[in-house]
């Protein structure tokens, strides 16, 4: 086993994703399989090999600090499911 | 068994640039929640980041402050973890590749100069803020925060008690508002500081587990939390009981920490290159520019005013606390050249009548200009000392010139010759028995001669004038 | 006679430019065809059309007063993984279902420019992730070929909209062949330009190092027409790279002769598929016969990356996936036990499977003790399959290879066995993994009648040459004039 249910789990809380037990056993066996796929890449030698985060090479360019204008607080939380007054409303984090 | 705290600090700093990190909104906080911001501080579907030039530059400015490598080649990683003020649900931080790495700040102790190491001083954004409400289960997201450019400055374990904690966050923020890169103030949160404290045996090479210590708001909360976090940790070994790895808020209210047990803080961040920056390269020309454009640090002009200028290092320190502070005092000095006056005039009087109103060097309503022309006439005799402290509160209230508030309330000295020994005599006349007294040997009792002049005269005699005269006058009998 | 919306683009443009026919009535033509079609095939997520038509009389006054543009007037849809203001956005996902941007993304801003009509949003996978349209909340688009059939993804719905005439032109988006394969699979032309070459500013991310947007249609012409309206740096893309992009219809006419096509032998070996070996076979005689010569080349990483992708995509994937938490936009769970619950059961409410798949891959690919051996693994194989096409590249003009090792499969046949699925994108994915820009035009027919595409590669920003290259193929074939009855 590549990966175990423990660690599923563990990638689900991880991902923000509520996971039947059901699903638990089909994504273990599926990651399981995926990633026994994956293996094949052990074989590459790559240790002077540098990563590629992207394929463009240049720099980030750069902004001028110069201010425009924001949504309106309306456009802002147009989309939002749940309002009050000019903010989001989530259940209360404990902190 | 004596042990030592071992400490090393992270602090976030606000960056004073008009517009976000990654896009265009304002960065000064509007009344209402959610309106300075955007569909990319917003974490909207679709958004991509553009990097402040401001950000960057500010960033390379407090690098080279504290002495630090900077990284020609660097990038952005994102650190992923879920938090409702964390639009994007995850934060555009730097990782592996800081733009800056190994600096160092010298701070003083009562144990002397000491140097604290800083392993990195890196890019990110801010998170919005979270209110929760009382009475009901939920709280409320305001994202106008959400993307003002931080930096985050990382100590290495070189601070060894509170106090060299408190004075390094000082130093730190001293320079911080010498650079004009961020207000550096800890109540509204633009400037943060977390820690990381163990405790160990002294003489121990090996590091105790250690805490995270967050909450601490000012200065004085960092110094208690530490404190208390410190002694806790000895009373728990010594009672042969283990420290737990953990996060802890520091409470103000009690002046004791508590474990943050939450579940929410189970983290793995997962931090990979952003896919959606580029790398960032800073020219070495652009490096040279940003090193020229440095002004004199606090360390640098305190040294400065001690050689320059005569006053006492515990002086020069208080004066170079700030950059307007010490703006000030060198332009009162160009107009009025005796700075160890002009040091006891801001250190005593003026500190006196901020610190009570709260204010800072910037809103005093004295200019350097008023307080030279004060101290000029208290210098050359037309004012007693006395008299000028009056003037100069009064100065202060109404922020009128010395010499209106003098002529209005006639308080110019009396230095006539004539005038002052016609008081003299007058004086000596109506009290025979004294001046027997004093003619007996009882020299002590020009004091009380001197005294009445002064009540004559409502202060405004010329004290020096006023005791050569009454010499003079008490021979002749 | 054809009805109007069977026409290219550029026919129509030169139909609009003689007053032949306005914009009002192509729009009229199309927006009927979706009418008669559309129930089969699920080609659309949103049809506008009260507001296609008042874009279409609007680009009619624009021609009216000569202030028309190459493609002004002409109707298009858009996946519906780019942000259109106002307009619903869901990327065919239930936890985006009611979401209305409220900006536009770069591609439609310029499209507005252009006054270019709208007529909708096209079906997708959810996310873009998958090879088939199966996967979107909204269901499965269908093959116009074959209604049984998958039409490929994960732009299904843009692809399946130009085969059925239910668009004229469309845009996708490619991660992984999400255009090039659906063109294939539907019998249409599409092309995935170089990473950096149009902005991604408003197209919803699924990998941010993979995903570019570009054109599908009818034949290289169409191609060319929207590669220079989409093509050009953005300032809100710190990814676009800035430099002269050239106008692409000139590259319709010019000569192959004396070029030099690249065989990759490792995509080759693999070819299992008679239909698909057929079809490769016939293109390269065509080449041939247009003086263009072969060179066998090897691109030694080639067999790596789509393992390689498998964990760079989704690990990116997984991150830019957070966002849909229920807080500011989108789906929200209605019933759950605090914070951490809410955003749980939002999310495992909200996301479909496959989703919720590259979500865990991904997220386990990054995470502490797994980083080293999987993503940064990843990372430095994606850096050997670009050295290995920018070697191939000092041998040959554009590389000729299969765009799919089969005809579309049917709907459901790859469902439940994820890699059978993945390996779907195995010709597609190495282009993606090195930024270059790869198309794939007809080829020719299977044996059961489903269309075959064939796929060309160029290097980085010479989508010109792909266009010259296509366009001389279609001049001496009509698989791309081929249309499917319905």
């Amino acid at each position: 086993m590549k990966i175990t249910t423990e660690q599923v789990e563990y990638v689900a809380l991880l991902g923000r994703l509520a996971l039947t037990s059901e699903e638990k056993k089909k994504y273990s066996a599926q990651l399981d399989d995926i990633l026994k796929y994956m293996d094949m890449l052990a074989e590459v030698p790559t240790d002077d090999v540098e990563p590629m985060a992207g394929p463009v090479k240049l720099f980030t360019p750069l902004r001028e600090d110069k201010v425009e204008p924001s949504l309106s607080v309306e456009d802002a939380l147009r989309n939002a499911p749940a309002v009050a007054g000019s903010s989001f409303r989530v259940p209360k984090v404990i902190e | 068994m004596d042990y030592e705290a071992v400490i090393g600090l992270e602090i976030h700093a606000q960056l004073l640039t008009d517009s976000k990190a990654f896009c265009s909104c304002t960065t000064r906080f509007g009344a209402e929640p959610n309106s300075n911001t955007c569909p990319i501080c917003l974490g909207m579907p679709g958004v991509l980041p553009v990097l402040n030039r401001k950000a960057l530059e500010f960033t390379v400015k407090m690098a080279l402050a504290c002495n630090c490598r900077i990284n020609e080649f660097n990038r952005f990683a994102r650190k992923n973890y879920y938090y409702p003020d964390l639009p994007k649900n995850y934060q555009i931080s730097q990782y592996e590749l800081p733009i800056s790495e190994n600096g160092f700040v010298e701070i003083e102790t009562s144990q002397g100069k000491r140097r604290i190491g800083l392993t990195r001083i890196h890019m990110e954004e801010d998170a919005g803020k979270l209110i929760h409400d009382e009475t009901k289960p939920v709280s409320y997201v305001d994202l106008n925060r959400t993307g003002v450019p931080l930096i985050e400055i990382v100590s290495e374990p070189d601070i060894r008690s509170p106090e060299e904690a408190g004075a390094f966050l000082r130093e730190l923020r001293a320079v911080l508002v010498y650079l004009g890169i961020c207000d550096g103030n800890m109540e509204e949160g633009s400037f943060r500081c977390d820690a990381n404290v163990s405790v160990r045996p002294k003489g121990e090479q090996a590091l105790g587990i250690k805490t995270e210590l967050k909450n601490m708001n000012s200065f004085r909360f960092v110094e208690r939390g530490l404190q208390f976090e410190i002694d806790r940790q000895i009373e728990l070994l010594k009672a042969g009981e283990r420290i737990v790895q953990e996060t802890r808020l520091f409470d103000s209210a009690t002046g004791t920490t508590a474990s943050m047990r939450s579940k929410e803080y189970a983290h793995d961040y997962r931090y990979f290159p952003d896919p959606d920056l580029l790398p960032i390269r800073v020219e070495p020309a652009l490096v040279e520019r940003l090193r020229s454009e440095l002004p004199e640090l606090p360390t640098e002009k305190k040294l400065r005013f001690v050689n320059e200028f005569g006053i006492p290092a515990y002086d020069a320190g208080v004066l170079t606390a700030s950059r307007e502070l010490a703006l000030y005092f060198e332009e009162t000095v160009k107009l009025f050249p005796k700075p160890k006056m002009v040091s006891n005039w801001i250190m005593t009087e003026l500190m006196r009548r901020l610190k009570g109103e709260e204010h800072g060097i910037d809103s005093c309503p004295i200019s350097a200009e008023q307080l030279a022309a004060l101290l000029r006439l208290v210098d050359e005799g037309s004012i007693s000392g006395k008299i000028a402290k009056t003037v100069f509160d009064e100065m202060f209230d109404t922020g009128k010139d010395s010499s209106a508030i003098i002529e209005e309330k006639g308080l110019v000295q009396i230095s006539d010759q004539g005038e002052l020994v016609e008081i003299a005599r007058k004086v000596l006349e109506d009290n025979p028995s004294e001046v027997e007294k004093y003619l007996e040997g009882k020299t002590k009792l020009m004091g009380f001669f001197v005294g009445q002049v002064m009540k004559v005269t409502q202060g405004k005699a010329n004290p020096a004038m006023v005791n050569q005269i009454l010499m003079e006058e008490l021979k002749k009998r | 006679m054809l009805a109007l919306y069977e026409y290219t683009a550029g026919r129509l443009a030169e139909m609009l430019r003689t007053k032949e026919t306005s914009s009002v009535e192509i729009t009229r033509s199309v927006l009927e065809r979706i009418d008669a079609v559309e129930e089969k095939l699920r080609c659309y997520v949103t049809v506008s059309p009260e507001e296609a038509v008042k874009m279409a009389e609007e680009a009619d006054r624009r021609l009216a007063a000569g202030d028309g543009k190459p493609l002004t007037g002409i109707p298009i849809a858009i996946k519906d993984n780019m942000c259109w203001k106002g307009h619903r956005t869901t990327c065919a996902s239930k936890i985006l279902h009611n979401f209305h941007p409220p900006y536009d993304s770069t591609v439609v801003r310029l499209l507005k420019e252009e006054g270019i009509v709208i007529l909708g949003s096209a079906n997708m996978d959810e996310f873009a992730m998958g090879s088939s349209t199966e996967t979107s909340h909204w269901g499965p688009t269908r093959n116009p070929w074959n209604v049984e059939m998958i039409p490929g993804g994960s732009s299904g719905g843009s692809a399946a909209a130009v085969a059925a005439g239910e668009a004229v032109v469309t845009l996708g988006s490619d991660t992984g062949g999400s255009i090039r394969l659906p063109a294939a699979f539907c019998g249409v032309s599409g092309m995935k330009p170089t990473y950096g070459a149009v902005s991604r500013y408003g197209l919803v991310a699924y990998a941010s190092s993979l995903d570019q947007i570009g054109p599908i249609a009818r034949d290289a012409r169409d191609i060319a027409l929207l590669l220079n309206i989409i093509c050009g740096h953005d300032p809100k893309d710190s990814t676009s790279v800035p430099r002269d992009y050239p106008n692409f219809s000139n590259s319709l006419d010019k000569p192959v002769k004396g070029m030099k096509i690249g065989l990759p032998r490792e995509f080759f070996d693999k070819l299992e598929d008679p239909d698909v070996n057929r079809v490769m076979k016939d293109a390269r005689q065509i080449y041939r016969s247009l003086g263009v010569s072969f060179v066998d080349l090897s691109l030694p990483h080639l067999d790596y990356a789509l393992a390689a992708y498998y964990i760079i995509a989704p690990s990116e994937a997984s991150s830019n996936l957070a966002r849909y938490d229920g807080v500011k936009y989108g789906f929200r769970a209605e019933n759950f036990d605090g914070m951490i619950d809410m955003y749980c059961r939002s999310r495992a409410e909200g996301f479909g499977a496959e989703v919720k798949r590259r979500i865990m891959l991904g997220t386990y690919a990054l995470s502490s003790g797994y980083y080293d051996a999987y993503y940064l693994k990843a990372a430095k194989i994606r850096t050997l399959i670009t050295n290995d096409f920018r070697k191939a590249f000092e041998e040959c003009d554009a590389i000729l290879c299969p765009t799919a090792p089969s005809p579309p499969f049917r709907i459901g046949e790859k469902m439940d066995d994820p890699i059978q699925m993945y390996l779907t994108d195995v010709f597609t994915i190495p282009v993606n993994m090195a930024g270059l820009p790869g198309m794939a035009i007809p080829g020719g027919f299977s044996s059961d009648g489903l269309p075959i595409g064939i796929q060309l590669v160029a290097s980085h920003f010479e989508e010109a040459r792909l266009v010259q290259l296509s366009s001389a193929f279609q001049k001496e074939t009509d698989h791309h004039l081929k249309r499917p009855s319905l």
